[in-house]
């Protein structure tokens, strides 16, 4: 009696094995953004977040004053929504700014570090080597999750700092000719298993930019987006792109100005 | 001191539910630096959780496990406000203890 349920049961299955690996290559991606929805609870960002709390509050540097006066746009220590609005101008500056530089901003003329400290260590290597940095960007951006994207040109240098990530971005050079239009400027590109968002689209550019910062599980590491425009730079074998430079603000401050709108969902998890 | 670890615990009818996300370097002992040295092992052997000073979980780990592990289960009992208690003990004779209450 208990025989033939389990072959109709094997029937069963072995269809729709079939039908899964029919249905290929759309299938293969809707299982691994299954994965990573499932990841999502325990993401290791969370231990980076509650490290950039710790550090935002707590009394720090020569001056032992707390980063929560910091202003990072809507006020001095407003930290919810501030993201969406990054990069922006800064009259005390007199500049465009993104997080990271704005944070080192403040590091400096609240806490009384020097730009070279407050600057040695942007990306984390292990517990050994952590990063100050990328602690207090997931505090900061974790603030800004369900939040749209709402970066604003309202200062002539910024919409200058517009049009040079904007070049940038189209900009072809280095030993391969790369630039980023090579990897993000078609939809359905993908290198190995990994998609490649268009970003000369708008669904492409508010999917990709709406992700940063992450935990990247290869890397071990929570990244920010400094981190990933840095090791774009390495994958196209570019010169290195300077932590905080005008640079990376620009490009920075291009994709973040394109995705406008796009709902805030970082820190993220991925491969 | 090693860096503390986020749980979160609910209570759905009888069964509570426990998620830990412990900050750890895990390492297996068989990846290499730069240099070419082999990074020694340093990973949790041992994980005891407890609700109200009673042991409901107890669990011995090996190089297997990731680094910063997230572990969830579930035991029969608890109730909000009942207190969780988690603590690690890596092979450097390392530890942590963090608690939390179920929400």
């Amino acid at each position: 009696m208990g025989t033939k349920p389990t072959r109709s049961v094997c029937g069963a299955a072995l269809l729709g094995l079939i039908a899964s690996v029919a249905s290929g290559q759309s299938s293969t991606v809707d299982e691994i953004a299954k994965y990573r929805a499932a990841l999502q609870d325990g993401n290791p960002a969370e231990l980076w977040e509650a490290r950039g709390e710790a550090l935002w509050k707590d009394r720090r540097g020569p001056r032992q004053v707390a980063l929560s006066q910091c202003d990072l746009g809507l006020g001095p220590g407003v930290v919810k929504g501030a993201y969406a609005r990054l990069p922006a101008y800064f009259a005390d500056a007199d500049r465009v700014m993104d997080l990271e530089t704005r944070l080192v901003w403040c590091m400096v003329t609240l806490q009384g570090y020097t730009d070279a400290d407050a600057k040695k260590q942007p990306f984390g290597n292990g517990s050994e080597r952590k990063s100050d940095i990328e602690a207090l960007v997931a505090f900061v951006t974790a603030a800004s999750r369900g939040v749209p994207m709402n970066v604003a040109l309202d200062h002539p240098k910024a919409i200058e700092m517009y049009r040079v990530g904007e070049k940038i971005f189209y900009y072809r050079g280095g030993p391969h000719d790369f630039g980023c239009v090579t990897c993000h400027a078609d939809d359905g590109k993908r290198i190995r298993l990994q998609d490649l968002p268009n970003l000369t689209t708008r669904e492409g550019a508010r999917a990709a930019y709406t992700a940063w910062p992450a935990y990247r599980v290869s890397q071990g590491e929570l990244r920010t987006f400094q981190w990933r425009l840095y090791d774009c730079f390495r994958q196209q074998r570019f010169p290195e792109l300077v932590f905080g430079s005008d640079a990376s603000i620009a490009l920075t401050l291009y994709l973040a100005r394109n995705a406008n709108g796009g709902i805030f969902d970082a820190p993220a998890i991925k491969r | 001191m090693p860096d503390p670890m986020k749980i979160r615990a609910t209570t759905v009818g009888d069964t509570t539910e426990v998620k830990v996300l412990m900050s750890h370097e895990m390492e297996t002992g068989q990846r290499k630096d730069a240099q070419g040295k082999t990074i020694p092992a340093w990973f949790i052997q041992n994980v005891l959780v407890t609700w109200n000073g009673k042991m409901v979980l107890a669990a011995q780990w090996g190089t297997a496990v990731a680094k910063n592990p997230f572990l969830s289960f579930k035991f029969k009992g608890g109730a909000k406000g009942d207190r969780i208690n988690v603590t690690w003990i890596d092979n450097r004779a390392e530890k942590r203890s963090d608690e939390a209450t179920i929400a």
